[in-house]
């Protein structure tokens, strides 16, 4: 194999002559496109371009993208091209390469926005995010009361099918969490309280701990990472599809068809994880306590008893109802405002959990708040 | 096509999915310059064919020489040197959503090339140019039209100028002067590139005008029943549902 080489040669009467020799092969080495363009933007320009290939070897694309590029420069800067040098081949390629003439307007440019004009695009952009939640958050709204008229298109099979994966099928992550939630909380907790010989307030550290706060949180942030994301995902990609054009096309509500059931689902399951993972945690706290106190099962179970309160469980589970609203919410909107791309849909995962877990934390911190000054 | 020269021989192949039988026992051979067309009814097999033909579907027996390279005999590295003579255009185009048309062309030659940034960008244009979507380069697949995937997905299937293109369903979708420009390129590569060339098809038009070579998959005795030249198939092949299927059902009366 001979290397590609392009060398041009001006005749007097301002013809040039590019002289291809060698083999031009995408998998050789090519000369670089800007030498082979040179000559056309040297003083005073060439009249017209011939070619000389008496010395050219086998050839592909690889000479093919050099020619269309050089036609291109050519046309641009008004010079004629006498392609009568070049094979066969190369001509008949070349005439079905510039078959359909590019559309106009059809080009991007690219160039870079100035820096008020990005801050100015982000702005407006979060703007109409902001209204887009907004938006959503009233659809879901109608969508409920048109579910309590009945007047909502949705499957039963669908609800069940969410309340499974949202449930029964999460329980064992669920357990492996909350429980070595509660054994760490009573590591804490026996740490700390047998300093004072009050080991036995364990049981209250971890019950209270768990059924008010870490549970509700703890559920909430595994649903939003197992659930919420599959939620954005399986919308995302079902909006990719066009899935979600064919449901309007039928008349069938996306929302109430494909947000409002996996709401519910998310909104029924999460209290019920929440009060398992509570149990759970206790459990684990049990362990830890009834093997580094001296105290026995009775009176330990007796002080879990003693501590919790109804309003402490009927705080912890709005926590989880409200929890779970968010999550399915912040699931499906990211889902509904997928782009078109197989990107797309990883960047509302993405979003989804990230806005999920923002909104636990927040709304957590609001409504213990509340609760406190509720006296609760 | 005197001196023909076996380019592809698929040699006692069987295809399954676990215990369903799609096909058994077919023998072709592609000769290197021919079109062949690979056709039958609906749900026959031919995408499974092909997807055994490019490696991603392991066939129960037999195999597929490349020159007389066995290729599920090969050994993995072997078998992915083979594979790189291959270009494949997908029924739906099958881009990458996240690339623009540019860098879906490119991605093959960044890898497999020394060429430069700008190589790069000048031969995805031209590909694009050849496929009739000039200026189209920084485009990304879900800012275009259907047929449009399908022409860049050809482009990309060119990339690196393959010896062999499979085709599955390449003018399904595009309207007839589209599909026509594609017949045309497809018989242009063959002639100036010398690529042999392997469609999945049941378009009557495109495999008249473009095929000279095919192999006639059938649903119900799950093998091949004809190879050959399509338009001598149609005219004389004794099975009549053959020459049924490419006369559009018009000879059904004549076989009765």
């Amino acid at each position: 194999m001979t290397s590609a080489a392009c060398s041009a040669e001006r005749g007097e009467d301002g013809a040039l002559t590019l002289v291809l020799s060698g083999d031009w092969l995408l998998t050789g080495s090519l000369p670089a496109i800007e030498t082979i363009l040179a000559p056309l933007a040297t003083a005073p320009p060439p009249l017209r371009i011939g070619f000389d290939t008496a010395r050219l070897g086998e050839w592909d694309t690889g000479l093919m993208a050099p020619l269309v590029a050089l036609y291109r420069q050519a046309e641009a800067a008004g010079i004629a091209v006498d392609d009568a040098g070049l094979p066969d081949g190369a001509r008949r390629l070349l005439q079905m390469a510039f078959t359909v003439r590019e559309r106009e307007g059809a080009r991007r440019e690219t160039r870079k926005p100035h820096f008020l004009e990005r801050v100015g695009v982000q702005s407006l952009e979060a703007l109409s995010g902001g209204r887009t939640l907004l938006t959503f958050t009233g659809d879901v709204v109608l969508s409920f009361g048109r579910l309590m008229r009945g007047k909502a298109t949705y499957l039963r099979s669908d609800v069940m099918q969410y309340v499974q994966e949202a449930g029964a099928e999460a329980l064992p992550i669920t357990s492996l969490i909350t429980f070595l939630i509660g054994m760490i909380f009573a590591f804490v907790g026996v740490m700390q309280l047998e300093q004072f010989g009050v080991g036995i307030y364990t049981a209250d550290l971890v019950a209270i701990a768990m059924v008010r706060e870490m549970s509700p949180i703890m559920t909430a942030i595994l649903m939003a990472g197992r659930t919420g994301a599959a939620y954005a995902a399986q919308i995302g990609t079902m909006k990719v599809n066009e899935e979600i054009d064919a449901l309007t096309t039928l008349g069938f509500n996306p929302v109430d068809f494909l947000v409002t059931p996996r709401v519910i689902a998310l909104v029924l399951m999460l209290p019920m994880l929440s009060l398992y993972g509570s149990l759970m945690g206790i459990l684990g706290g049990m362990g830890v306590g009834l093997i580094m106190l001296d105290i026995s099962l009775v009176q330990y179970v007796q002080q879990t008893i003693d501590a919790v309160d109804m309003y402490h469980l009927w705080g912890g589970l709005l926590k989880s109802i409200v929890f779970g609203a968010l999550v399915a919410m912040a699931g499906c909107q990211q889902g509904m405002a997928c782009g078109g791309s197989a990107l797309a849909v990883g960047q509302a995962t993405t979003r989804a959990v990230v806005t999920s877990i923002v909104l636990i934390v927040v709304s957590a911190s609001v409504l213990t708040i509340i609760y406190i000054n509720l006296g609760i | 096509m005197a001196d023909a020269e076996p380019h592809i021989s698929v040699r006692d192949l069987t295809i399954a999915f676990g215990d369903y039988l799609v096909q058994k026992d077919l023998n072709f051979t592609v000769n290197r310059g021919d079109v062949f067309i690979i056709m039958g009814g609906s749900g026959c097999g031919k995408s499974t064919l092909l997807k055994a033909m490019i490696g991603l579907k392991q066939p129960a027996t037999g195999d597929i020489f490349y020159s007389e390279e066995p290729f599920w005999g090969s050994d993995d590295p072997q078998r992915e040197r083979m594979k790189r003579r291959f270009g494949t255009l997908f029924q739906a185009g099958a881009l990458w959503s996240g690339m623009t048309l540019a860098e879906n062309i490119g991605l093959a030659l960044r890898q497999y090339t020394d060429l430069s940034a700008r190589q790069i960008r000048e031969v995805a244009a031209y590909k694009l140019m050849l496929v009739g979507l000039a200026g189209f380069e920084d485009y990304y697949p879900n800012e275009i039209s259907g047929g449009m995937k399908k022409r860049a997905g050809l482009a990309r299937a060119m990339a690196l100028d393959p010896e062999i293109l499979f085709f599955d369903e390449p003018s399904a979708g595009l309207d007839p002067i589209t599909a026509k420009r594609l017949d045309d390129l497809i018989l242009e590569l063959r002639d100036t590139l010398d690529t042999t060339v392997v469609v999945v098809t049941h378009e009557l038009a495109s495999i008249f005008a473009i095929g000279n070579n095919c192999v006639f998959l059938d649903p119900e005795t799950k093998t091949q029943l004809a190879t050959g030249n399509p338009r001598q198939l149609r005219d004389s092949h004794p099975n009549p549902e053959v020459r049924n299927f490419l006369l559009r059902g018009e000879a059904e009366t004549d076989s009765a």
